[in-house]
C-alpha cells in the first residue's frame, strides 16, 4: 500500500480513470432527461440502463453531482417505518443497499450498526410497540427493548437524561445502517455513465417545453433538449419545477441542519435517535459524531445554517451524553428538505404527460436512493407506476388517502 | 433573519416567535377539487409571501411580508392594517 501510494504520487498520468466523462455538448434529443444529479436522479439513470436497456439518457445537474441533499444528509438507513406501504418500500430498499458496494464496485462504507429510537414517555412507548408489531408482521427485524438493553449497548448514555426525560425503553432495529453519501451518487453516476448515460454538471434546467398537456423538451442554460420523458428528481427545488410545469403540490421547503464534532476514538457503535429530545447521533468511520435535529420551523429556500440550531442540539445531546461537554463541533451545514404533510414521498406520474416526479423526500430520502431509482426507472420505462409506489402517488391527496408516516419519520430521518 | 419586528412589541429575537404559514383564503365555493387544493396544496416556490407569525410571550398574531428565498422581512403589521 505505501509503495502504491508513492507510485501514485510520482506518476505523471493520473493512474485512476475519472469517474465519468462529461460530453462537450448536449445532444439535441434524448429518450429520457433526468433533472437533478443527486442520488435519486443518478440511481434512476443507472436502473433505466441496467434493468430496461434505456441508455439514451441525460442527467442534468445545476451544480455538482451529489451537491444537494445527497451530500448533506446524515445517512441513516432503516426500514422500521409505521405504515405497511412505507415498511414494504423501505425494506425493499435496505435489501438493495446490502449488495450495493459490490454492484457498483465502489466502497460505500455501508455499515450496519443497529438503530435505537429512544422513548421518554408512555405515548412514545406506545408508538414504538405499534411500529414493532407492524415491522414484525412485515418481516422486518424490529423490537421494543427496555432501558437495560439500551445501557448495555451504549454504556455512556445517561438513562435519566439529567433527570429531565428518563428513558423508558426504545425501538431497536438491527439492520439500521449508515453509508458514505457522496460515494452513492458517484457510484451510481459512474456505473450509469459506463452504460452510456450522459451526465452534465453545471447545467440548470430553466424551463419545460409543454404543449397540449404533454412534455416535449427542457430548456437549459446550455440550450434546449427535445425529449418525451422527463423525470424531476430535485428534492428541495421541486416547487420551482412544478411551478414551471403549471401544477400545484403540497410540498413546502424548510431547511434541515446537521453538524459534526471533531473526530473521537470509536465509542458509539449504534445509531441513537430521540424523538422527544429532537436529536440523533452516530459515529462516522472517521470518528466524528454526526448529529442532527428536527426541521427548521419555517420556510426558507437556502442552505444557511444558524447558531440556534447548534445551541439547541448541543443542549439535548448533553442530556443523553454529558461526557461530551468538552467536545468541539467543527462543521455545520444545511439542506433544503421538500416536506409533505404525511411524511411520505410523492412519486410517479403527474398531470403533465411524460413528466414524472420523484420528490417529497424531506428529511428521509437518502435511504430510499436505490429503491426510488429502481421503482422510478420502471415507472418511466413502462409509463405506469411501479406497484411499490402506488401509495405515494400525487393523487393520494385528492383521494384523501394520505400515508400517515409522521410517527416514524418526524425526527428519526 | 434573527430578529423580527412585532407590530406591538417592536424588534424581538426570532426565538420568541412561531411561524403560522402563508396567509390563504378558504375557497368561497367548495367543489371537491377546490377544497382539496385549499387543504393540501401550497405555494411552495420561493418568493415574497404574506405569512402569519405569532409573538409567543405576548400572544400577538400578525402578518409578515417575507422573501422566502433570501429570508428578508419586508414589513410586518397587524391583520387588517395596510
Ligand atoms: C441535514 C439532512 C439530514 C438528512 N438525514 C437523512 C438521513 O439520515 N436518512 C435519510 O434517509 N435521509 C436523510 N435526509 C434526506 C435526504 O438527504 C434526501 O431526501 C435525499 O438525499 C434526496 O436525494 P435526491 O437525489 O432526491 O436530492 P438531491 O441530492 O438534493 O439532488 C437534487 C439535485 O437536483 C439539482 N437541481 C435542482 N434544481 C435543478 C435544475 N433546475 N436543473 C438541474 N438540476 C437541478 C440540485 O442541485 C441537486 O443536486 C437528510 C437531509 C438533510 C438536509
Amino acid at each position: 500500500m505505501p509503495l502504491n501510494l508513492l507510485k501514485f504520487a510520482l506518476s505523471k498520468r493520473h493512474p485512476e480513470p475519472p469517474f465519468f466523462r462529461q460530453p462537450d455538448y448536449l445532444n439535441p434529443s434524448y429518450e429520457v432527461v433526468i433533472i437533478g444529479g443527486g442520488g435519486h436522479g443518478l440511481a434512476t439513470a443507472y436502473y433505466l440502463a441496467k434493468d430496461h436497456g434505456i441508455t439514451n439518457v441525460a442527467v442534468l445537474e445545476r451544480g455538482y453531482l451529489g451537491g444537494g441533499n445527497t451530500g448533506r444528509n446524515t445517512t441513516i438507513i432503516r426500514s422500521n417505518y409505521l405504515t405497511p406501504e412505507g415498511v414494504a418500500f423501505y425494506d425493499a430498499g435496505v435489501k438493495l443497499w446490502e449488495n450495493l458496494s459490490q454492484e457498483l464496485d465502489l466502497n460505500l462504507f455501508y455499515s450496519t450498526r443497529g438503530h435505537f429510537t429512544l422513548a421518554h414517555t408512555e405515548s412514545a412507548m406506545r408508538t414504538m410497540r405499534w411500529r414493532a408489531e407492524i415491522n414484525k408482521k412485515m418481516g422486518v427485524e424490529s423490537e421494543v427493548v427496555g432501558p437495560e438493553t439500551v445501557k448495555a449497548a451504549i454504556p455512556q448514555i445517561d438513562l435519566s437524561c439529567g433527570g429531565r426525560a428518563p428513558i423508558l425503553g426504545a425501538l431497536y432495529h438491527k439492520p439500521g445502517s449508515i453509508a458514505r453519501h457522496d460515494a452513492v451518487a458517484w457510484g451510481y453516476g459512474r456505473a450509469a455513465n459506463r452504460m452510456g448515460v450522459h451526465i452534465f454538471q453545471s447545467t440548470e434546467v430553466t424551463g419545460l417545453e409543454i404543449r397540449q398537456g404533454r412534455i416535449h423538451g427542457v430548456h437549459t442554460r446550455r440550450g434546449m433538449i427535445r425529449t418525451s420523458k422527463v423525470l424531476s428528481a430535485v428534492a428541495g427545488f421541486t416547487p420551482r419545477i412544478t411551478q414551471m410545469a403549471g401544477f400545484r403540490t403540497p410540498i413546502v421547503v424548510h431547511p434541515l441542519q446537521a453538524c459534526v464534532t471533531e473526530p473521537l476514538k470509536p465509542w458509539l457503535n449504534t445509531i441513537v435517535v430521540s424523538g422527544s429530545l429532537h436529536v440523533y447521533v452516530s459515529q462516522s468511520s472517521r470518528g466524528e459524531l454526526v448529529m442532527g435535529a428536527s426541521l427548521d420551523p419555517y420556510e426558507v429556500h437556502s442552505t444557511r445554517s444558524t447558531f440556534d440550531f447548534v445551541e439547541g442540539l448541543a443542549s439535548h445531546i448533553l442530556d443523553l451524553f454529558p461526557f461530551l461537554a468538552g467536545i468541539k463541533v467543527v462543521r455545520q451545514w444545511a439542506g433544503m428538505a421538500d416536506m409533505t404533510p404525511d411524511f411520505a414521498p410523492i412519486m410517479g406520474l403527474t398531470p403533465v404527460k411524460g413528466l414524472y416526479l420523484d420528490a417529497g423526500w424531506g428529511t428521509w430520502g437518502f435511504k430510499a436512493t436505490p429503491i426510488a431509482g429502481k421503482t422510478m426507472a420502471a415507472t418511466i420505462a413502462n409509463d405506469k407506476p411501479h406497484a411499490l409506489i402506488h401509495a405515494f402517488r400525487l393523487e393520494r391527496f385528492r383521494d384523501f388517502e394520505l400515508t400517515g408516516e409522521k410517527g416514524a419519520a418526524a425526527v428519526g430521518h | 433573519m434573527k430578529l423580527l419586528n412585532c407590530p406591538i412589541n417592536g424588534l424581538r429575537p426570532l426565538s420568541e416567535f412561531a411561524y403560522g404559514g402563508e396567509v390563504r383564503e378558504p375557497p368561497l365555493e367548495t367543489s371537491d377539487a377546490q377544497w382539496v387544493d385549499y387543504l393540501f396544496n401550497r405555494n411552495g416556490a420561493p418568493g415574497i409571501k404574506r405569512e402569519w407569525w405569532y409573538h409567543v410571550p405576548s400572544g400577538t398574531w400578525f402578518i409578515a411580508e417575507r422573501d422566502t428565498g433570501s429570508d428578508q422581512v419586508i414589513k410586518t403589521y397587524l391583520w387588517g392594517e395596510v
